[in-house]
This record gives structure tokens, C-alpha cells and sequence, in this order.
């Protein structure tokens, strides 16, 4: 038999502190609460207003380096660790939430270009201009010992970039070629080359863990596959791209930071024409990261801003800026997707909210409602003009709004003059070009 | 080339092969150095060509007549083996199946890839482990003997061999619920859950109806599983005649007990009592005749009925009308505005004919009553400014003449502001047409941040704000709305009014003052209450005022004739002449009628179609994105999500925020092995099905060894 019980949840009558105040039980009568879309659109603009007055999205700016900050990793297991690797050689480990660095390795000569941590987070691989790679312990020496690498292993040729496999020990390097190393060996199990180009950035897919993306210099982003003989595929765009980044959420997506200020999400499936082309920035983008639940990315640019860009739009939700920070050279997103870190050319290494107006720390479980109800208002609303005017309003400094002009028209006279062309012209002999397949070249097989 | 290398090898076998038959010759040969491992021959160091071998087959006896046709064959044939393809050309062959191979591969998540973007909720990092109830295997197995008093226990339980960790579920079940993904498991689970429910419903359902007391309900439902009985009696003897001559039979037993028990006899304690009031009582009487009608019916030999005939009796004893069920429509009669219904208006606006040529002594009556409160209003016009309007329903916006106060001009604005929201709704089709041609261009504003050189502080600035764009907001959206007007200015004017309200209503009718909620009124209240209404309003002349002002403002949209003559152009000028007619034919010029007004069919509403800017700044001009048609965004603007207006758990389902993240918690990247389970995986629950594998195996071994020791022993045997 089956015994029905009426179960309450206390969280529904019960008072969370004796201050609080006393729930009442209230009367839902659509009638004696009128105006329910007037009243709502007034909550919605406070909303957004609020929302804009307490968008504060810096948090703290780290400093300590003597040269340009060229490279920034996560910890793999630990939240408030990140390394940072500068222009003259030096490696930092930073604690995040106190602020400070916790240890100083001089690494390379020359640049450091690129720096991985072990999936377990007990060793970290850096490479540099000295054709070196070296692994280093995540532990400090003690008093007095001198830091030195566990392991260095010399290559032919300069490497520019590193990553490391999700969940075995193999790492992969590129330069004049992508290496795929064992970290047991001194010598790469695996080398792709494709022509001869020289490589600017590799990365492994998080998800599909035995593939892999590169961009080289010929203005191509190659995709790899570790079990295969021979690279997969790739495709070549009107410019080089600098970085790309896999979605950890989505396999088979990928966006690359191009030289032409634009983004572009691929599909490895369908490489002839992007999934999306992002465009805001107003300069060359040089570093990209994806958010850890896959839904937006961040990307870093030579004009001194970063942008935080949805996945699947076109346009940036989010610009962060500061007088005092230069060329953005390296971002990247939190594993908690709370924030982003963007390291630039003065030196800093600066630590942003990924939610400008979010409220830090732990909520009550009210604030938590009141700051939901507020979004989902927002989202409601949106469409309102002036909720849409207050919401997407940022302040940018002027020279780059300058530039934003200039780029403006300077696409609307290519527009223009292609029009004229196309009028002027055998019907049918220029043929109209969307936005997406105006960039790509080429796709090689 | 196959073919070649299969003759090359198998030559080469014949040439190694010692052949077990013959007898080796030995070999004994002269040498100068002589080794302990190997035979030197002549021409020690020479290259062997495979010539030399082949010409040796020849005279070779060992070597079959076959091989020696086939070697043959090969040294007469001139043709050279084809190139292999050249590097690029492998190399991009290999490339493009690699990448098939790859695509193929990730396509597998595609499912994933879906459903996740649909899904109302994510919550980061995924695969936590699971706060639901756990199985009590997996609580037993995590447990460990802890204090002595258990170890004791413990030793005790296992002295008596019971079983304490068997595992409710076999080895096979566990694998397959193993196998089983977490979704699989859940929707299983809600199955089993629903089915479950269903049948303790059922349960519940016929305890209940075995509970009810009421004869006749069971009588009912006896009929009418009888005559579903005899229903399915009719198809069994078409499909399953052997079925049918079992119920049959069932049937005729069933009438033989009824024969020979005394059951519907009228012959029980029961049918005597009432046999006693059967003489006073018609209801005793029809139930003993009942009784004995199913007797009839239960020893009648099998005939079965025709069905329309008990249907049309059973139809007479259920159906009850359904008015019944009706709530009762309260039509107040004394106070009609509690309604907001016109309910008291309509009989006098029939009558005003009638009431035109009623006597003259009414009107000079009335006309007294109306000096009176003449007066009185005349005293009230002062205080009457205090007076803040009720009405809700009906929104009276006579907004040219009147400067709104400011708590009436939050209330109208909004309301004008869906008004006309509502208006757009009749545009949607030239809408749709613009929007088609926008999309392009706005859609592209739409993700746009507006990016500028002011800083946002606080909440003046965004004031400011504010005044920066506006103008822009307002201009933009008053060309749709006349394309609108040109475009509805046709449908209206077919219809043909059947009354003109306007000229039927008069100064009698009552003054239209809505209160929103039903209020209640004593029985001593009333009364006085109309007579205070009445005291209030008689006098004024609301509604001729009404009329009057809507229809000049009617006559104001009216678009005025443009004049254009010139007098003294082509004839003669002067005082008191007039333009001639073929000149006022051609230089007066009609526009086009505006169309027709919102109102028109409304007579107790004016609607004013000015657009005031104050709400045009607020209004969203074009159809957003995602949505089809207007309806649907009105539709999605009109529920409310706050909790002024729901329940918690609604508000709190509604509010959902879209991704939930755990606050100090890494998220992962995905990994394969927890969402996709291939055949090609190792790890994880992979390893179950190899051991699967791997046992069966095994005893097929074991089987086949059982069965070569029979045959072992059975050929002892013989």
C-alpha cells in the first residue's frame, strides 16, 4: 500500500534568521494586482540601470614583471594559481586571491613563449626562444636550493607555443614543425609538417582529445589527428591567424584570432565557411580563450581592450579597458567562469570580472532570487528601446572609437565600390559574397 | 603483381620444403675450409640470382609441373609493373580519409551538442554526483567495520554465513545497469515511477467504487459491463469461435444456477418486506418487478439484444441536462455597474424613440430636476478637480484639450502604450514586409554595443543619457505606422453598422462609472446608493459632453480641402466675384479619407491616435528577432514572472537563470567516455563487456575441451 504524505518544505514558511521578515501569505487575485507589464517595465529599467551603474569589472591588476607579459596558464587543479611568462625570459606563479607572487623562475633567454600545466597539476612545460623545453616542478625548492627544471630537452629549432594532452602524458610543441612529444623521451614520437611554414600556436581539442589545431604562418589553421599518419585538413584564410581555442563544451568548434581584427568559429566538419565571424575589434586580435561552460569566449587585441564575445553572435556583449593597459597579448577565462585574466604589453597582468556587474562572494538566498528576477527582466525587456540603449551602452576611449569610425567607413566604401562593380559588370560575374565566405582562401586536403 | 608473388612464394616453399616421403640425399663435398657450423661451397660470396635457381627447377623432379608452367609463364611475359603514385598524391588520399574517419568520429556529438544548447538549465561542472537516494549496496559496500561491538556483529553474521553483501541484483543486471547512461537510468526510472502511480490509482479507483453504497450505481455499471460483455460476446463468435463457445457455455451455467436458486424469486426477506408496502409504495413495486425482470433476463435462453434499445433506456436514466452544471450567471439587478455591463443601458436605449415623443409634462419634470443639480454641480465644480477618474476597463483618453495630471499620466501612458501595441497587430502584414527588408541591416544593430565617450557613474548619467538619443527613437518609427493606416483603410468600410450608437444614445442614459471589483452592497444600501449615483450624475451631461467632444475631434482628423484657386487668374478679378466652377473643379483638391478611426464602433471610448513621444520612446517599433508575429511578442510580454504576480515555485521556475555554476568548483572540459559510450572506448564501463567477452570465451574453451576429452575416450574406447 501506498502511504501519502503531505511534505512541506520548510524553506517555503520558515524565516531564514529571526530578523528576517515574516512571510505572509498573499492574495495572487490578478485583480487586486493590476498593471502587472507597466509595473514590470519599470523594474526591468531600474534593473538595467542598476546593472550598469555597478558594472565594476576590474578587480585587481598583478605586478611584478619586468618585461612584457607574453603568455598565461591556469593551475589544472587549483583555482587561485596561474603562471605568467614574460618577454625577458622570467616565469611567474601567482597566487590570485592574495594578490602576490609566490615564486620567480628566470626559465629562458629570450621570450618566453609558451607555457602548459600538467593535467594533474604537479609540473608545468615551458618553451622559449632558447630552443629549450623545460619542465618544472609546481612545488617551490626549498631555502636556498637553486630552482632548477626536472627535465630540459634541447630541440633543433625555436618552439612557439605548447600544450598538453587532457589526460595522458604526451605534450605537443610547435615551430617549424608540431612535435608530438612523450614526456619520457627526449626526442618528439611524432612531427607534422605541411610545406614548409613555420607554426604560431597549437592547441589539443579538450573534448576529442586526440586531435589537434594549429595556425601557421601561411595564413592556414591546420587540424591534426594524433592517430593518423598524415594532418587532416586545412584552411587557409585571407589572413594569419594568431591563437585559436577549442569550445571544451561543443568538439568539433573552434575559434581562431585573426589578423584582420575578426574571430572566426569553425566547424571541423564544414571548414569552407565559418560558423560565425565575430567582429568589434578594431586591431589585430592576439589571443583567445573559451569560457569553461562553453558559452562565450574572450578574446585579447592590439588595440587595448579585450571583448567578451557569445559564442554563436557576432558581436561583442562585453568591452573591459583601462587607460594604463596596452596591447593585450595573452587572456584567459577562470576554470570557475568567474573571471578572465588578460596579460599585456606594460607588464600587468590584470584580473577582470566575467560578469561586469556581478556581486562577488557567497548570496543569500534572496539576493540570489532578487538577482535573477533582475536578469530575466533584462532578458524580457530587451527588446524595449530604452532598456536596449541603457544595457549595451559602454564607455570606449576615443581613439579607438575613432578607429571604429574610420573601419566603418572604410567598409562601407569597399561595400559601396563593390556594388558599383557588380553594376557595371556582366550580370552574374561578380558574384555576391557573404560576410562568412569572403574570408576563406582556400580549404586544402 | 599479386599473382606473381604468390608464384614467387610458393616456388620459394618448394624449394625449402624437405619433403617428408623422400629420402635426403647427403651431401658430402670436398673443401678447403672446412667450418663446424656450415657446408663452403665453390663460389663462396657470389651472389645467388634468382635465374640460377629457376633454371635449376627445370630438371628438378621434386618441383610440380604446375609451378614449373607458372615460372615459365613469368619469364615469357614482357610486361613492367606499374608506378606506385607519387608521394602528394598518397599523402592527400591518406589526408582525406583521416579526415572522413575524424569527422565521422566527432558527429557523435552532435546529439549532445543539440541538446545541451536547448537546455533550460546547465549546470556546471557537469557529472556531479548525484544527491539522490544511493542503492544500499553501494552504502553497504563504502562501509567499513569500525568498533569492536561491530567487528563482533560482523563476526558473527559471517559465522552463520548469511547473506550480508549479496548484491540484490545479479552480476548481469549490475552490467547492464552499469551500461545503462544516466539519462537511460532516469527515464527508466520515471517509468517505472509513472507506472506505479498509474496502478495505485487504478487501485484506489476500484476501492473507492467498491466502497459506494448506492445500488443503483452498481446496478448502472453492472448494465454496462454486461453489455460491453455482449459487445466483445459479438466480435469473439466472428474472430475466436472456440472463445465464444466457451462463454457460451459459461453462459448457459450461469442461467442453470439462476434456474435453480430462488435468488431474483421475489421470494427473499427483502422482496417480502417490500411486497408488504409494495400495496402503498410505487417505488416497492417498480424494484420487485425489477427483481423479477432479471430473473427473465438471467434464465432467458441466449438471444442477444439489439444494442440501440438499451442505450436509448440507459441514455433516458444518465443524462442529466447539462445547464445543470452552469454556474448561475448573477445578473445584480439593482446595481448594474458592479458588472461592468452596460446590463441597464440597453432597454432604455431601445426605448429613446419611444421616449422622444413621451409627454411633455416628463421632460418639463425632468428639466426642473435638472436645474436643481444645475445648481449643485455649479457648486461642486470646484471640488471636482480632486476627483481622480476609476475607470479601467474602459481608458477615456481625451488627451488634446485636457493637460493629464501626472498620477493619470503614469497610468494612461502605459495603457496607450499596449493600446497601441495592440494597434500593431493590424499592421503586421506591412510590417513583416519592412522587416523582411530590415533584417539585414538591424539585425546587425540589434548585437551591437552602442559605444561612446560617456562614462556611466550612476543613475543621472544614465538620465543623461538618456536625452542624447532619443530624438533618434522617435523619428524612426512614425513611417510604418501611416503605411500601416493605408494598408487598413480598406477592410472597415465593407462592414455596414447595423445601429448608430451615436445617435441612439442621449443624455438619459446612465453615467458609465466602472469600479473595477465587484463590491458588496447591503440590501438597505442600495437604494440609497442608486439615488446618490443618480444625485451625482443627473444632472451632468457626461455623455452629450462626451459625444460632442469625440466628435470633434472626428471632425478634426478629418483632412481639410486644399484651396489652391487664384482669383483673377484667366478672368476677371473684383469684390463679390467667384471663382468659376471648372476652377474650384480643378484647384480644389480632397485628399484621400484618413482611415477609419479606432473608436468608430466604440461609442462610450475615445481613442486618441495622436503619437505622443513621451510613450513613443518606450515602444518597441520593429518585430524582434525570434518571434513570428506580434501576438506572440505581446503574448510573451504579458506574463508577468515577478512574485507580486505568482506563486514562489512558479517565479522561481521562470527565473531559471540559464547557466549555474558552483561557486569555487573547476569545470572540466567534457570527457567522452561519461556522454558517449562507442564500441571503441576502453576505459570505464568498457571494461565490463570485455570481461563479458572474455568469459564467454573462456568457457567456449572449456566446452571445447570437455568435448575433445569425449572424443579422446570414446576413441580409447573402440
Amino acid at each position: 500500500m501506498k502511504v501519502k504524505v503531505l511534505c512541506r518544505n520548510p524553506d517555503d514558511y520558515v524565516r531564514e534568521t529571526t530578523r528576517d521578515i515574516q512571510r505572509v501569505p498573499r492574495n495572487y487575485d490578478p485583480t487586486l494586482h493590476p498593471f502587472e507589464v507597466p509595473r514590470e517595465y519599470t523594474r526591468a529599467l531600474n534593473a538595467t540601470k542598476l546593472e550598469r551603474v555597478f558594472a565594476k569589472p576590474f578587480v585587481a591588476s598583478l605586478d611584478g614583471h619586468r618585461d612584457g607579459i607574453s603568455c598565461i596558464t591556469k593551475h589544472a587543479k587549483s583555482l587561485s594559481t596561474i603562471i605568467s611568462g614574460a618577454c625577458d625570459g622570467e616565469v611567474k606563479v601567482w597566487n590570485l586571491p592574495r594578490q602576490e607572487c609566490l615564486r620567480t623562475v628566470q626559465a629562458h633567454e629570450g621570450f618566453v613563449r609558451g607555457i602548459c600545466s600538467r593535467f594533474c597539476g604537479t609540473s608545468f612545460f615551458t618553451v622559449g626562444d632558447d630552443k629549450t623545453i623545460k619542465q618544472w616542478n609546481w612545488e617551490a625548492p626549498g631555502y636556498g636550493v637553486r630552482e632548477e627544471p626536472i627535465n630540459t630537452i634541447l630541440g633543433k629549432a625555436v618552439f612557439t607555443g605548447i600544450d598538453h594532452h587532457q589526460r595522458e602524458g604526451t605534450f605537443v610543441t610547435c615551430g617549424q614543425t608540431v612535435d608530438i612529444w612523450d614526456e619520457q623521451r627526449s626526442s618528439p614520437i611524432r612531427s607534422f609538417s605541411w610545406g614548409v611554414d613555420s607554426f604560431s600556436c597549437v592547441r589539443y581539442n579538450p573534448v576529442e582529445t586526440e586531435l589537434l589545431a594549429s595556425c601557421a604562418s601561411d595564413r592556414s589553421v591546420v587540424l591534426y589527428d594524433t592517430r593518423e599518419s598524415a594532418p587532416l585538413r586545412k584552411v587557409i584564410m585571407q589572413l594569419r591567424s594568431n591563437t585559436l581555442c577549442w569550445n571544451p563544451m561543443e568538439a568539433y568548434y573552434f575559434t581562431c584570432a585573426n589578423e584582420d581584427y575578426n574571430l572566426y568559429t569553425y566547424d571541423i566538419r564544414h571548414l569552407d565557411v565559418p560558423v560565425t565571424v565575430h567582429m568589434d575589434h578594431v586591431s589585430a586580435v592576439l589571443d583567445v580563450d573559451y569560457s569553461p561552460t562553453g558559452r562565450e569566449f574572450v578574446s585579447a587585441s592590439f588595440d587595448k581592450t579585450i571583448r567578451i564575445f557569445p559564442k554563436d553572435k557576432g558581436h561583442s556583449r562585453e568591452v573591459y579597458h583601462t587607460k594604463r593597459m596596452q596591447h593585450v597579448i595573452c587572456v584567459r577565462w577562470s576554470a570557475d567562469n568567474k573571471y578572465v585574466l588578460s596579460g599585456s604589453d606594460e607588464m600587468n597582468i590584470r584580473l577582470w570580472k566575467a560578469n561586469a556587474s556581478e556581486k562577488l562572494g557567497l548570496l543569500s538566498a534572496r539576493e540570489k532570487a532578487a538577482t535573477h528576477y533582475n536578469k530575466k527582466l533584462i532578458e524580457k525587456f530587451q527588446h524595449h528601446p530604452q532598456v536596449r540603449r541603457i544595457a549595451r551602452h559602454r564607455h570606449l576611449p576615443g581613439d579607438i572609437l575613432k578607429q571604429k569610425r574610420e573601419l566603418r567607413e572604410m567598409r562601407e566604401a569597399r561595400r559601396r565600390k563593390e556594388q558599383n562593380v557588380r553594376k557595371h559588370s556582366k550580370p552574374g560575374s561578380v558574384p555576391l559574397l557573404t560576410e562568412k565566405e569572403k574570408h576563406v582562401v582556400a580549404v586544402v586536403e | 603483381m599479386q599473382n606473381e608473388n604468390l608464384v614467387q612464394i610458393s616456388f620459394f616453399n618448394q624449394l625449402m620444403l624437405v619433403h617428408p616421403r623422400k629420402k635426403q640425399n647427403e651431401r658430402s663435398e670436398a673443401s678447403v675450409q672446412v667450418s663446424e657450423y656450415f657446408v663452403n661451397a665453390e663460389g663462396t660470396g657470389d651472389k645467388v640470382n634468382l635465374s640460377d635457381l629457376l633454371g635449376t627447377v627445370e630438371k628438378t623432379s621434386g618441383a610440380s609441373n604446375k609451378t614449373k608452367k607458372q615460372l615459365r609463364n613469368l619469364q615469357s611475359s614482357k610486361e613492367t609493373l606499374e608506378l606506385p603514385l607519387n608521394k602528394q598524391q598518397t599523402e592527400k588520399i591518406q589526408r582525406g580519409i583521416a579526415y572522413e574517419k575524424t569527422t565521422a568520429e566527432v558527429s557523435c556529438w552532435k546529439n549532445i551538442i543539440l541538446q545541451n544548447q536547448k537546455a533550460e538549465q546547465m549546470v556546471f561542472p557537469l557529472n556531479q554526483e548525484s544527491s539522490g537516494p544511493k542503492r544500499v549496496e553501494q552504502v553497504v559496500a563504502g562501509w567499513k567495520v569500525q568498533t569492536p561491538l561491530e567487528q563482533e556483529i560482523f563476526r558473527l553474521l559471517h559465522g552463520s554465513r548469511q547473506p550480508v553483501n549479496d548484491p540484490v541484483l545479479t552480476p548481469v543486471e549490475e552490467q547492464s545497469l552499469k551500461a545503462m547512461s544516466l539519462e537511460e537510468a532516469k527515464i527508466r526510472r520515471a517509468e517505472l515511477q509513472k507506472a506505479r502511480a498509474l496502478q495505485s490509482y487504478y487501485e484506489a479507483k476500484a476501492k473507492r467504487e467498491k466502497k459506494i453504497k448506492s445500488k443503483k450505481y452498481h446496478k448502472v455499471q453492472n448494465k454496462a459491463k454486461r453489455k460491453d460483455f455482449l459487445k466483445q460476446f459479438d466480435e469473439m463468435v466472428k474472430t475466436n469461435p472456440e472463445g465464444a463457445l466457451e462463454e457460451l457455455k459459461k453462459m448457459e451455467l450461469s442461467r442453470m444456477e439462476e434456474r435453480m436458486s430462488l435468488k431474483h424469486q421475489n421470494s427473499g426477506k427483502w422482496a417480502k418486506s417490500k411486497a408488504i408496502m409494495a400495496k402503498y409504495d410505487d417505488s416497492a413495486r417498480k424494484a420487485m418487478q425489477e427483481q423479477l425482470q432479471m430473473n427473465k433476463d438471467l434464465t432467458q435462453k441466449m438471444v442477444v439484444p439489439s444494442d440501440d434499445e438499451h442505450e436509448s433506456i440507459e441514455e433516458g436514466l444518465e443524462t442529466v441536462p447539462d445547464f445543470v452544471n452552469d454556474p448561475e450567471t448573477v445578473i445584480d439587478p439593482v446595481n448594474p455597474w458592479m458588472r461592468g455591463q452596460l446590463t441597464h443601458e440597453e432597454p432604455e436605449v431601445s426605448c429613446v424613440t419611444a421616449e422622444e415623443v413621451q409627454t411633455a409634462e416628463e421632460e418639463n419634470e425632468e428639466e426642473e430636476i435638472i436645474g436643481e443639480f444645475e445648481r449643485k454641480r455649479k457648486l461642486r465644480q470646484a471640488d471636482e478637480e480632486d476627483l481622480i477618474p476609476t475607470e479601467e476597463e474602459h481608458v477615456v483618453e481625451v488627451s488634446d484639450k485636457e493637460e493629464e495630471e501626472d498620477e493619470e499620466e503614469d497610468v494612461s501612458e502605459f495603457n496607450t502604450l499596449f493600446r497601441l501595441m495592440r494597434s500593431e497587430k493590424t499592421r503586421e502584414g506591412s510590417n513583416q514586409t519592412r522587416g523582411g527588408l530590415n533584417t539585414a541591416g538591424e539585425e546587425d544593430e540589434e548585437g551591437l554595443l552602442s559605444e561612446g565617450q560617456i562614462r556611466v557613474r550612476s543613475i543621472e548619467d544614465l538620465e543623461v543619457l538618456d536625452e542624447v538619443v532619443e530624438p533618434r527613437a522617435i523619428e524612426e518609427p512614425s513611417a510604418p505606422q501611416t503605411a500601416a493606416a493605408e494598408a487598413t483603410s480598406e477592410p472597415p468600410h465593407k462592414k455596414k453598422r447595423e445601429i448608430n450608437l451615436k445617435e441612439v444614445l442621449t443624455k438619459e442614459a446612465k453615467a458609465v462609472r466602472l469600479p473595477f471589483l465587484p463590491t458588496v452592497v447591503d440590501e438597505e444600501e442600495r437604494d440609497e446608493q442608486i439615488s446618490i449615483i443618480k444625485e451625482a450624475f443627473a444632472g451632468d451631461d457626461v455623455i452629450s459632453d462626451f459625444i460632442k467632444d469625440k466628435s470633434r475631434q472626428e471632425a478634426a482628423g478629418r483632412p481639410a480641402v486644399v484651396d489652391l484657386t487664384l482669383p483673377g487668374w484667366g478672368e476677371w478679378g473684383g469684390v463679390g466675384l467667384k471663382p468659376p466652377r471648372w476652377k474650384r473643379k480643378r484647384f480644389r483638391i480632397k485628399t484621400a479619407p484618413p482611415p477609419p478611426r479606432q473608436d468608430q464602433k466604440l461609442p462610450d471610448v475615445i481613442i486618441s491616435e495622436k503619437r505622443t513621444a513621451s510613450v513613443a520612446s518606450h515602444q518597441v517599433s520593429q518585430l524582434p528577432f525570434p518571434f513570428q508575429n506580434t501576438a506572440q511578442f505581446e503574448s510573451s510580454i504579458r506574463t508577468p514572472i515577478g512574485s507580486t504576480w505568482n506563486t514562489q515555485t512558479v517565479v522561481k521556475n521562470m527565473t531559471k537563470p540559464k547557466v549555474v555554476t558552483k561557486l569555487g568548483a573547476i569545470i572540466e572540459p567534457m570527457v567522452k567516455e561519461d556522454f558517449i559510450k562507442s564500441k571503441t572506448t576502453s576505459a570505464g564501463g568498457k571494461g565490463a563487456a570485455i570481461m563479458l567477452g572474455e568469459n564467454r570465451r573462456a568457457k567456449e574453451g572449456t566446452k571445447r575441451s570437455k568435448k575433445r576429452e569425449k572424443m579422446t575416450t570414446a576413441r580409447s574406447n573402440s
